[in-house]
């Protein structure tokens, strides 16, 4: 049986597989997309797959940089990320969380000192890649709603 | 002593929450902490940080962490500077924290810091070189009150492991619980928190407590609760810790402990605050054998005095 691709295959950009499925709307927030993009910009949402339903994103004509790819796993831990020059896959790699996050998100805590104007910028320790839970370096507590602290 | 078999060396070491410290790291620091009662109670006298110039850096009110860091300093013999109101600092012009802590490292041999923004003596150890121990920052930790409430049990109660301990009160922003039920856990102490509805312990804490083995119960009711109580630690309704003064009103006054409660507890059971209180602990209480928070508050001496010496490598 021929296989049918859901979305278009793009000629050059990214493409970012096995979202969780729900949270590409997300992964367009972390990406800035609409505003960062004036590019075609493909999602599709509940995609089956091996591994149940996923989300896919596909960006024209922009591969994202390291730290684009550390805000990925955020939410999106199992994502991968393809390169795609001239439709082929020119390079492909899992998100992987470091240990710690710099400058990535903003501590929920109003009276954390990292809001304050202190020359510092936020920290965070990943307490667990997936589902991913990280807590502040400096004061030390867990963000609930990880996805609307992304700076 | 055992631990004193393998001397541990402190010495440059920030002292920013309990969580950075091993438990045998922690039985060491109490260890020597007894060491310095004598010195404390000034029965004794030395000058392991002759020479040496201590920060104190107090940007909110303090009684007993600003006097007892003195005092301790002015037992080992060193000097200090600094200020408990910043009122009178470049703070009020508008100067970072990191730029004061700059001075500060510049002018001494180690910094105590008390702010009211949570995480800022961690952010004060990146800017500076010298050790800097946490007295308090905002609604986060407290260590040094911490192992000074160890110090307490274990002098009271002789060990930790098993003992009965009920923490009381504000457990919801209260900073010095959150650290305590932590160390308590490390211990294998029986912990019930006991607190209104509102005030409960976060669950953030009940669960690291759990990680390390110990199954807190958590209940309103005290007078059920201290019934075969060991240890009683009563925390203060923190009023400046409240997001409005209704929410505050609703709990003040839930529970008061008074010598009529202390009838159905055990005849050993001890009373403990980490101070200051206002109307959770009857005076009448003060005179009873129950009553240690006075106590405890000297605590803060020895044990502060065990701090300074070991970050700043005087040694007995």
């Amino acid at each position: 049986m021929k296989k049918e691709l859901k979305i278009p295959q793009i000629k050059n950009g990214t493409v970012i597989d096995h979202i969780n499925a729900g949270n590409a709307v997300k992964v367009l927030h972390i990406l800035g997309i609409p505003k960062s993009t004036s590019s075609i910009v493909s999602v599709a949402m509940n995609v089956k797959s091996k591994f149940g339903k996923k989300d896919i994103v596909k960006v024209e004509n922009r591969e994202l940089d390291p730290n684009e790819v550390n805000k990925i796993a955020l939410i999106a831990p199992k994502a991968t990320i393809n390169f795609i020059r001239e439709y082929e896959v020119a390079k492909k790699h899992r998100v992987e969380l470091p240990d710690e996050i710099i400058g990535i998100l903003s501590c929920a805590n109003p009276t954390c000192v990292s809001n304050a104007k202190e020359p510092v910028k936020s920290r965070f320790k990943i307490i667990n890649k997936d589902p991913p839970r990280v807590k502040c370096y400096y004061c030390e507590r867990e963000l609930e709603d990880i996805a609307e602290r992304i700076i | 002593m055992q631990y004193f078999l393998i001397p541990m060396n402190f010495e440059g070491r920030d002292i920013i929450s309990i969580k950075d410290f091993s438990k045998k790291e922690i039985n060491y620091i109490l260890e020597y902490s007894k060491e310095m009662v004598d010195y404390a109670k000034g029965k004794k006298q030395n000058n392991l940080l002759k020479g040496k110039v201590l920060s104190s850096l107090f940007f909110e009110p303090s009684t007993r962490t600003r006097l007892s860091f003195n005092s301790a300093m002015n037992r080992l013999g060193g000097r200090i500077i600094g200020f408990s109101d910043p009122s009178g600092t470049s703070q009020k012009k508008g100067e970072s924290l990191a730029d004061t802590v700059r001075m500060a490292d510049a002018y001494s041999d180690a910094i105590v810091i008390r702010h009211p923004h949570e995480g800022a003596a961690r952010l004060a150890a990146e800017f500076a070189e010298v050790p800097v121990l946490n007295a308090g920052d905002g609604a986060g930790r407290h260590p040094t009150q911490c192992l000074l409430d160890l110090f307490t049990i274990i002098t009271e109660k002789k060990k930790i492991k098993n003992k009965k301990i009920i923490l009381l009160g504000d457990l919801k922003y209260g900073r010095t619980v959150h650290s305590i039920a932590y160390a308590l856990s490390l211990y294998g102490a029986e912990l019930t928190f006991v607190s209104p509805s509102s005030l409960k312990m976060p669950n953030e804490v009940i669960n690291e407590c759990r990680e390390l083995g110990s199954e807190p119960t958590s209940t309103a009711n005290l007078e059920k609760a201290i019934k075969d109580a060991d240890v009683l630690y009563v925390t203060r309704i923190q009023k400046e810790r409240f997001p409005d003064a209704e929410e505050y009103n609703r709990v003040v006054g839930t529970y008061k402990i008074d010598n009529s409660l202390l009838e159905r507890a055990k005849k050993d059971l001890v009373v403990m605050h980490p101070l200051p209180r206002t109307t959770e602990i009857d005076s009448e209480v003060d005179s009873t054998h129950h009553a240690v928070y006075f106590k405890q508050a000297f605590n803060g001496v020895p044990v502060r005095m065990a701090l300074l010496s070991l970050v700043m490598g005087g040694k007995l």
